[in-house]
């Protein structure tokens, strides 16, 4: 942030205009965000008691709980299941993704390679499809029916890799969210690179560094910020991740309704209509990410929000 | 040696391009596939049906296509002006004033960020059941109208792109703060609220829990919920796999041709922190 020096030398010091100006979206703030996020941790402690049959005005009525609701979610093997399923996913997903998006940028920014305007455009354009769209897609590229690698390989008498199997979805799904988005992440490191002074690598090759040294010990320590960034985003999106193993599911029996603990809450509120439980899911996955994300931004000593305040 | 930079980082580049591309021409060439070709056919050889498909996708359902691909629009289109608005006025007054509660504010939307949609959504769900607006249009419009990351970009780009002095001048002429906002500040941070509106126009597009959850009646679907339901279906009737691949192609094109026409407004210079004024 470059300057965000106090008014108030000179003209009339503005009293009340900025809270007019951020009434509008405090107001639409504590609506959409605030208030729904309150009233989950408060559903979050409560249970439906049934009494008798269930039946019937009043046999059905709202208890506290405590945290008893957290307890069962906590011990519950499927979340647990889930929990880890996403974090193999991740595990494939981040680095190859961020991998692909830090190569492909450091080409970029080499003045000799050739094609570069029309790789950038190609590789960034996945980002503007919607997951849903690109689930759909690569779907039907894994389905052994109409897959053209399957039919390569068995042109070439070579057995078929079937990536809707229990083992290859983890493959699957990554590869939808890498081809999302490594252009986007390629894009953010790219532009930092542009922004470091040219000078640097000049005295860097005086000094008899080849292109690659100056990628490795000049290029990627700078780039340290914005990496950071980008895996912060990633993380956050592979925890979300909800649309893709949706889309999926009905072109394969390998992805269950509760594959990953989003998905869980899904079904726990709108299948089995019981929101208490997915309020108490909801709050613990949102612990989690905050965790992971003040945990990663803390690690780097916020160097990526360093020039902040 | 100049062989050694431009050959294969030329070749690894072009591969990647090619990676990303693949699902695009795959759907282009499948599109032209009736439901015999699509699983019967080489991968990537042409078909005869292109027309009659998308016949078909036109004709199914009265038309019921269109409609999600309409809604849409105006679900990411509106949502996303409305969102570029708000986040450029209260980024705005957020870099260019200094009052009490201002950390306050920003240290919430930051964390607002953070919180998953579905932590969201389900309340978000409950609360519009309460006040009966799930299945409509709105249950959709509102949440998606203030963004966060938005308002946090629109902030980091007043910061840089609005000089104070040009603001002390105004006042000191007499102006008044929302004339100041309205034809000065603004007008400055075009090219940034441009870049929210991108943004917000995809992850709006892109947005299939919020929908998935508020909506009843398919006629208000999006136009990606819409294509995922027939998905569902071709479990049992293989004839809509067709129809969805045609109808993927078609929901496409749009946001392809936006992108690239629009692709150089993207200040992703923001996100890494490396705006210049």
């Amino acid at each position: 942030m470059a300057s965000t020096r106090a008014p108030g030398r000179g003209g009339a010091a503005p009293k009340l205009a900025p809270y007019a100006f951020v009434a509008p979206a405090v107001v639409l703030f504590l609506l959409v965000f605030a208030l729904p996020i309150a009233y989950t941790v408060y559903l979050s402690l409560f249970r439906t008691e049934v009494k008798g049959l269930g039946l019937g005005r009043g046999s059905r009525s709202e208890v506290f709980v405590g945290l008893d609701n957290y307890a069962r979610a906590l011990t519950d093997p499927e979340l647990g299941a889930g929990a880890l399923r996403v974090f193999g996913y991740g595990a494939i997903l981040v680095p190859a993704m961020l991998g692909l998006a830090l190569v492909f940028a450091l080409l970029l920014d080499e003045d000799r390679v050739r094609a570069r305007g029309f790789s950038r455009i190609a590789i960034f354009l996945p980002y503007a499809i919607p997951g849903v769209i690109a689930s759909l897609l690569w779907g039907f590229l894994y389905l052994p029916g109409t897959s053209p690698v399957n039919q390569l390989l068995r042109e070439l008498s070579l057995p078929g890799v079937d990536l809707l199997s229990p083992t290859g979805i983890y493959f699957a799904l990554a590869n939808i969210a890498v081809w999302g988005g490594v252009g986007y992440n390629m894009v953010v490191l790219y532009t930092a690179l542009r922004a470091i002074p040219r000078d640097l690598y000049e005295a860097a090759r005086i000094d008899g560094c080849t292109p690659w040294q100056v990628a490795v010990r000049i290029k990627i320590p700078l780039l340290a910020p914005a990496l950071v960034l980008t895996s912060l985003f990633s993380v956050i999106a592979t925890l979300q991740v909800f649309a893709e193993p949706t889309t999926l599911a009905p072109l394969t029996n390998s992805l269950s309704l509760t594959w990953t603990p989003l998905m869980k809450v899904y079904q726990d509120a709108f299948g089995r209509g019981d929101l208490y439980s997915a309020a108490a899911t909801s709050v613990l996955i949102a612990l989690v990410m905050f965790v992971i994300s003040f945990g990663l931004l803390r690690v780097t000593r916020s160097r990526a929000f360093g020039g902040e305040r | 040696m100049r062989a050694r930079l431009g050959g294969l980082p030329t070749f690894v580049l072009l591969l990647g391009a090619a990676y990303c591309l693949f699902p695009v021409a795959w759907v282009v060439v499948a599109a032209t596939k009736s439901t015999g070709e699509l699983f019967a056919t080489t991968t990537l050889s042409v078909g005869s049906s292109l027309a009659a498909n998308l016949g078909e996708l036109h004709g199914y359902r009265d038309g019921v296509f269109w409609q999600w691909m309409a809604n849409s629009a105006l679900y990411a289109g509106v949502g996303a002006l409305l969102s570029a608005a708000l986040s450029g006025v209260t980024g705005y007054a957020l870099a260019k004033y200094s009052f009490r509660g201002r950390g306050l504010i920003f240290n919430a939307l930051i964390a607002g960020v953070l919180v998953p949609a579905v932590v969201l959504a389900i309340p978000q769900y409950l609360l519009m059941s309460k006040i009966g607006l799930t299945d409509t249009y709105l249950s959709v419009l509102l949440p998606s109208v203030v963004s966060p990351y938005g308002i946090y970009l629109a902030r980091v780009y007043a910061a840089a792109a609005v000089p104070e002095d040009v603001v002390e001048a105004a006042r000191t002429d007499g102006a008044g703060e929302a004339r100041i906002l309205g034809s000065i500040a603004l007008p400055m941070m075009v090219p940034g609220l441009v870049t929210v509106f991108l943004f917000q126009f995809v992850s709006i597009w892109n947005n299939f829990m919020l929908p998935y959850i508020m909506l009843g009646d398919d006629g208000k679907f999006p136009v990606t919920l819409g294509l995922y339901t027939m998905l569902k279906q071709g479990n049992t009737t293989p004839a809509l796999y067709t129809l969805v691949v045609t109808g993927s192609l078609v929901s496409v094109l749009p946001l392809i041709a936006l992108f690239l026409t629009l692709q150089r407004y993207w200040r992703i210079d923001l996100l890494s922190g490396a705006v210049k004024a």
